[in-house]
């Protein structure tokens, strides 16, 4: 009976397979260096530099399989210089979300170039759908050494700059006029982002990647009010969010209608969509009464 | 001299009754994203104009998968996307919501593609464009959608400006912000649903940014912007046609190429022209 | 209607607040408040950040239904939208490179709520012009509004909401983001057109230093409580405290009045941090 469950819920086989250990252990990294990046990137407003990061990666890959090149170079450097690209010009709000949109469509043009290119004279096919769903199932291991010192340096330089960070992320012109330099703090910003961002494309595939940076992080900043704690809970949420997908991915390959396995990239955004909605919602019957009196004035 | 001409205009690309489709239905779509695209920026909306279009590609596979018209699918999806996604917004400010309903619609589209069994150059001319593959009847139906839109649009122009320039001042004439702000996605997703078909995703987002920006730089009325933004949409579209079809290469990538060069052009002449005569648009006010 | 006003030698009031009070969930925000408006009154409505100012404007422009009581205009119970009533938001918050002119953003004061895009008309930009000279803005018409000052473009916001025809004309803190000379130039203009065009002025603030001299009446609010009358009679330690409900002291130096303890303590855990605020701008 025990059994049974046990065997409904962890498909046989589950902790047995070097795949899954793998992919639970790196979605965790992913999870982690996301949610700590995610954090400020939703604070900051730059959910869609974040989603953009990780679009640019389709191209990044075709044009770093077109030169010959090991495909973490293609995604590290579109997304470093795109984002500088993007930083650059984009300075107030509105015109942040515009320079985003203008340099997201010309990469993806040139993605669109690469890819004809890269099927007409390489041979590829399917390229695009591989870098933009990803599957963690599939993570070329002689990758992780560069992924996780990315990671690492993403991190580090989260660190470096986390107070003038926080502070310039919290009120820039206050935090100009106290001598911080936010426009260089933003471009590196950038920078620990787009390194974030691609690793994180090039483990689980550009739409998880948007998933794990801005779901978990937008989460957690409405339970907590303290940044180091926020980044904690958008980890935890994004460990918890990649592992039961994986999960039910896992699990699904006896599902019907077909037994070839659901994506994992759709219960994944499933379950971070469903929170995010639960987490909106308790909000909003929570504070119904109590919102109205900080909005009066 | 010929030669360029020849080039340029190589034979067949306006003789083609296959190539009469792909200019009727590009031009129907640039003039609807142009549009569209007025409004997309001056709010502010880039990033919803490219989550719906990416987004409706999941209808598009769910369409697929049930048999049905692609049109259905896309529709239901970039549609009901646009109104979850003014729901869960809030004050203006989307972006967290818009990424998590793309994420959620593309996973559902991951889904749905793994169960059907659509091609992958299906899928490539769904996300970036594919002009030689355009039918009669889906010009027709983007027609007729796209003629509505733009009914609606015209409709709400007024309205519409209101809100997005002076909301408070428009709420106190009796507007409401919020239901205005749920026509515009809906007008976005309506777009989207029938221009990814067949131009695909990266053109339809391509086309909503790029020359509504370049046109915003160059243009003092937002009339004169919106037909601006037009003309240089129905440009990039028209010389890339041509350009593809020389080629063989990617419309999509021409368009987002061209499109992009405008907006660079016009931000930076508007820059320097700035900087050469400052403030030399208007006389010396005494304030 | 003869009769009347022999029988009544004050004019009909152009607004009427009868004992409203609006709360939100056990907050009392605003705690059965009247005040009158005559035609041709220039009233400022000054209390400190949080006393329920911008509540009460809401209630006026028929946004925000009062718990109990009533806001007449010209006698009728207000309705949302009335064009008798001209609303000047605070601030115009547009980019530099926003595609549109002066005379756009004033135009959509007269037909922006209708459907459907503006036909050529050479009456509506006369309209438009007739406001823009009301408000000393023609000579910048033509120019793009967000590259315009502060105080130029609070001249278009006020000349935006005059084009219906206004009976009242409400004011959301106009002063807040101008400089000092600015902001005596809009009072200066302000008070010019209640008088040119006999219209009704409430006029909010937290300061009312620049609005001495210009203004009629007061309506000091606090704490959701309200005193009406001229400065003179409102502005007086007694009187502020018993709105406030504690000490407050009123100062008067060279021509400017200060309220001193005007400004109740936070409690602490109604503290807002600087985290706060900032995520109240994500969502």
């Amino acid at each position: 009976m025990l059994n049974s469950l046990w065997h409904t819920l962890f498909a046989p086989g589950f902790f047995s397979s070097s795949a899954v250990w793998r992919a639970l252990s790196m979605s965790a990294a992913v999870a982690v260096v996301s949610g700590m990046v995610g954090v400020f990137a939703v604070v900051r407003g730059q959910s869609f530099a974040g989603h953009a990061l990780g679009d640019f990666g389709t191209t990044g890959a075709s044009g770093a399989f077109l030169a010959g090149l090991n495909a973490v170079w293609g995604f590290l450097g579109v997304g470093l210089i795109a984002g500088a690209i993007m930083d650059t010009l984009g300075k107030r709000a509105k015109e942040r979300d515009i320079a985003t949109g203008v340099v997201l469509s010309l990469i993806l043009g040139i993605g669109a170039l690469f890819l004809y290119f890269d099927t007409t004279y390489r041979n590829t096919t399917g390229a695009p759908m591989t870098i933009l769903f990803g599957s963690v199932f599939l993570v070329d291991p002689s990758l992780l050494p560069f992924v996780l010192c990315f990671d690492g340096l993403a991190v580090l330089l989260l660190f470096i700059i986390y107070r003038p960070l926080l502070f310039s992320s919290l009120n820039v012109d206050l935090a100009r006029a106290k001598g911080v330099p936010a426009r260089l703090i933003s471009i590196l910003f950038m920078s620990a982002l787009a390194m974030a961002v691609e690793q994180s494309a090039i483990v689980v595939g550009a739409l998880l990647s948007t998933a794990l940076l801005i779901g978990p992080a937008a989460i957690a900043i409405r339970f907590t009010h303290r940044p180091g704690k926020a980044m904690l809970v958008a980890s935890m949420i994004g460990i918890f969010s990649s592992w039961m997908g994986i999960l039910l991915a896992y699990d699904s390959y006896n599902w019907p209608p077909v037994n070839r396995g659901w994506p994992v990239s759709f219960f994944i955004a499933s379950i971070i969509l469903l929170l995010y909605i639960l987490s909106h919602l308790r909000l909003r019957m929570g504070t119904r009464r109590g919102k109205k009196v900080l909005q009066e004035g | 001299m010929w030669s360029v001409w020849h080039f340029l205009f190589a034979p067949g690309v306006f003789r083609d009754p296959f190539m009469l489709s792909t200019w009727e239905g590009a031009s129907i779509v640039a003039v609807l994203a142009g549009m569209i695209g007025f409004f997309v920026i001056l709010r502010g909306t880039a990033f919803a104009s490219h989550a719906l279009p990416k987004g409706g590609f999941a209808g598009a596979a769910a369409a697929a998968l049930l048999g049905i018209n692609t049109l259905w699918g896309l529709t239901v999806f970039s549609v009901s996307g646009a109104l979850a996604i003014g729901w869960l917004g809030r004050r203006g400010r989307h972006d967290v919501v818009i990424a998590l309903i793309l994420v959620f619609l593309l996973g559902s589209g991951a889904l749905f593609l793994n169960l059907s069994d659509m091609y992958a150059p299906e899928i490539y001319s769904l996300l970036f464009g594919e002009i030689l593959g355009i039918t009669p009847a889906e010009v027709r139906d983007t027609a007729i959608i796209g003629l509505v839109s733009i009914i609606i649009l015209l409709l709400v122009y007024r309205p519409l400006l209101y809100v997005s320039v002076l909301p408070e001042s428009a709420q106190a004439r009796g507007l409401s912000v919020r239901r205005m702000e749920m026509v515009f996605l809906f007008l976005v997703g309506l777009t989207s649903a029938v221009t990814v078909p067949i131009v695909g995703a990266l053109l339809t987002f391509s086309l909503m940014v790029a020359p509504a920006a370049a046109a915003s730089y160059l243009a003092k009325r937002p009339g004169m912007a919106m037909i601006l933004s037009v003309v240089i949409s129905l440009a990039s579209v028209w010389l890339s046609i041509l350009l593809s079809f020389d080629t063989g290469w990617p419309v999509g990538f021409f368009v987002a190429s061209l499109s992009a060069f405008a907006y660079f052009l016009a931000r930076f002449a508007t820059a320097r022209r700035r900087a050469i005569f400052p403030k030399a648009h208007r006389q010396p006010a005494e304030m | 209607m003869y009769l009347r006003s022999v029988a009544n030698t004050a004019p009909d009031p152009v607004l009427t607040v009868k004992q409203v009070s609006v709360r939100f969930g056990s907050r009392r925000v605003l705690d059965n408040i009247s005040l009158e408006l005559q035609a041709g009154d220039f009233v400022g409505l000054i209390g400190p950040n949080g006393a329920g100012k911008t509540t009460l404007l809401k209630v006026i422009l028929g946004l925000q239904p009062p718990d109990a009581g009533k806001v007449e205009m010209e006698g009728k119970v207000i309705h949302r939208g009335n064009s008798r009533v001209g609303y000047v938001p605070q601030k115009i918050s547009l980019d530099p490179d926003t595609p549109m002119s002066a005379r756009d953003l004033v135009a959509l004061g007269l037909d922006g709520h209708r459907w459907g895009i503006p036909l050529p008309s050479r009456k509506r930009w006369a309209a438009v012009d007739e406001a823009l000279a009301a408000v000393d803005a023609l000579r910048y018409a033509n120019a793009p509004v967000g590259k315009l000052s502060g105080g130029e473009q609070q001249r278009l916001l006020i000349a935006q909401a005059l084009l219906t025809q206004p009976k009242l004309l409400l004011l959301d803190e106009p002063l807040s983001n101008l400089d000092i000379r600015s902001a005596h130039e809009v009072v200066r203009l302000v008070s010019r057109i209640s008088r040119e065009q006999n219209l009704a002025i409430l006029l909010v603030a937290h300061d009312m230093n620049p609005l001495l001299g210009a203004m009629d009446k007061i309506v000091y609010l606090a704490e959701g409580r309200a005193a009406m009358g001229s400065v003179d009679e409102v502005v007086q330690s007694h009187v502020l405290s018993q709105l406030y409900g504690y000490d407050v002291e009123v100062i008067r130096v060279q021509g400017r009045i200060l309220v001193v303890g005007g400004e109740a303590p936070l409690p602490v855990n109604q503290s807002i941090s600087v985290w706060d605020e900032a995520l109240t701008h994500v969502e």
